[in-house]
């Protein structure tokens, strides 16, 4: 068997930088090349929005058979493959459905009113045990139990079910782990205990960093996600998800959009309150980010707002995370595949 | 216990502020349920409770923070936020960067402004922000009912 570097060396020299999709498929599916670690400069990072305009009918939940509907008419454009369970198959490789454990990073900080709906998260652990993975293999997480409880979410550590629990409860690691600004410990769980990570987090404005959604929310991994606040968040959040836990294990964001908050957040503010009845779909976590973004300045506009730039805080991290020190994904309309569905 | 709790945040950071309880217990405002313990944190601490959103606070000069959930009449959910600042321009400085054109300015406290699911006052160095989680018939009364509730406690 091949090493992983003897791997990383052909996909550098080969069907990677080609821009043959299919051949690093292969190889990441083979489970030796994380290719979603560090998106090729060669390929076009796919995002979807799924929309579903109906989705919360005229109350405030959204109907959960609908999200269900939503998030397989995401993956079927994501994947190409309409039937569910194919469509999981195709995205996540063999040897972590048959045995590795699957996190799925919730964000519950806002509270009740603006969190991962729990009607997601419970249709992503369905298809998930479909597809073949153990229910006690599927971890729902978040920084500790409170903000799991935000996201409609009850502890439980029995494994014979989906487990649910914080890292009030799995522990931070002695030891800091590094780059750049961010300095942290990071959290057992995604260390220790998942083999990758489906990261949901909710899209929402954000007072320092302008915009949190996907990268943002791995401040939802380390101890001391205030001491990474500094200068809009700025390089902090490139830095963080640069670290090779986070770089190497989280890379699938199922984006929850189904309610946002276009002002004033990072909490829960009703009055700005919106329902883009949408989710966001892509490994590359920029990508994701760039496209989170335009949907907010959209949002702004149309009320009437200032831009993120002009309101002082346009999310400058997405572009840090694209340069050639981080290389986590792009930033690039034009290397952007997005599909709107 | 929570006057305790909030002195002794008071007390860990020099304040000497006097210790006020300013969550109503269940039935003291008409149709309001007290549905939660009171949480408090220290200003060092408001990151675990509103993570981005302390800058603003810290900048302010914010002492503490506590939190407690209500329900009316077994039905509509609020959230109850004080933050206890330095001084009173604290709390002004607040009020006044949450201010948008279409709240509506509401007798409580020193100023508030109201939207249809939130209200946020201050009086003196406290800043107060109720919001319901559900936009109800009769919702905005109800919070500016709990509103005033609040602002007698301090």
């Amino acid at each position: 068997m091949k090493s992983r570097r003897e791997f990383l060396k052909e996909a550098a020299t080969g069907a990677v930088l080609l821009g043959s999709s299919a051949a690093a498929d292969k190889l990441a599916r083979a489970g030796m090349l994380d290719i979603h670690a560090a998106p090729s400069t060669a390929r076009k990072s796919k995002v979807v929005i799924a929309r579903d305009a109906a989705l919360h009918g005229a109350g405030t939940h959204p109907d959960e058979q609908r999200v269900l509907n939503l998030l397989d008419k995401a993956m079927a454009a994501y994947t190409g493959r309409e039937k569910p369970v194919e469509a999981w198959k195709s995205v996540i490789p063999a040897k972590i459905l048959s045995g590795g454990v699957i996190g799925l990073k919730v964000n519950g900080l806002g509270g009740r009113g603006i969190s991962t709906h729990a009607a997601l998260i419970l249709a992503i652990a369905e298809r998930l045990q479909q597809a073949g993975v153990q229910a006690g293999n599927i971890l729902v997480w978040e920084r500790d139990a409170r903000s799991l409880e935000a996201c409609g979410m009850s502890v439980n550590t029995d494994p014979s079910r989906v487990r649910c629990y914080g890292n009030d409860v799995g522990g931070y690691e002695a030891e800091q782990s590094s780059w750049g600004t961010a300095n942290v410990r990071l959290a057992k769980i995604l260390t220790r205990e998942c083999a990758m990570v489906i990261n949901l987090p909710i899209l929402k404005d954000h007072d320092q960093a302008g915009l949190t959604f996907s990268m943002k929310n791995m401040y939802g991994v380390v101890d001391r996600p205030d001491q990474l606040h500094a200068n809009h968040c700025n390089p902090s959040v490139a830095d963080l998800n640069a670290i090779a836990a986070v770089r190497e294990k989280v890379w699938f964001t199922i984006g929850d959009a189904i309610s946002s908050v276009y002002d004033g957040g990072p909490s829960f503010r009703p009055e700005r309150l919106w329902y883009p009845n949408a989710l966001v779909v892509g490994e590359d976590r920029v990508a994701v980010d760039h496209t989170a973004w335009q949907l907010i300045e959209r949002k702004r506009a149309e009320a009437g707002m200032p831009t993120l730039e002009a309101a002082g805080r346009a999310p400058q991290y997405i572009a840090t995370a694209a340069d050639a020190a981080h290389r986590l994904g792009t930033c690039d309309p034009q290397r952007i595949r997005l599909v709107e569905v | 216990m929570v006057a305790f709790a909030i002195a002794a945040v008071a007390a860990g950071v020099g304040c000497k502020k006097k210790a006020v309880d300013p969550f109503p217990a269940s039935g003291a405002v008409a149709g309001w349920e007290k549905t939660s313990d009171t949480r408090v944190f220290a200003a060092k601490e408001l990151w675990q409770y509103i993570d981005g959103d302390a800058e603003q606070y810290l900048q302010a000069g914010v002492v503490s923070a506590s939190t407690s959930d209500y329900k009316y009449q077994g039905q509509l959910e609020a959230l109850v936020d004080v933050y206890t600042m330095g001084d009173s321009a604290g709390a002004r400085k607040i009020l006044g960067s949450g201010k948008t054109n279409d709240g509506r300015s509401v007798q409580v406290g020193d100023a508030g402004i109201a939207y249809a699911q939130s209200v946020t006052f201050r009086k003196g160095p406290y800043l107060v922000r109720i919001v319901a989680y559900e936009d109800t018939p009769g919702a905005q009364q109800a919070l500016m009912a709990l509103a005033h509730g609040v602002e007698a406690k301090l």
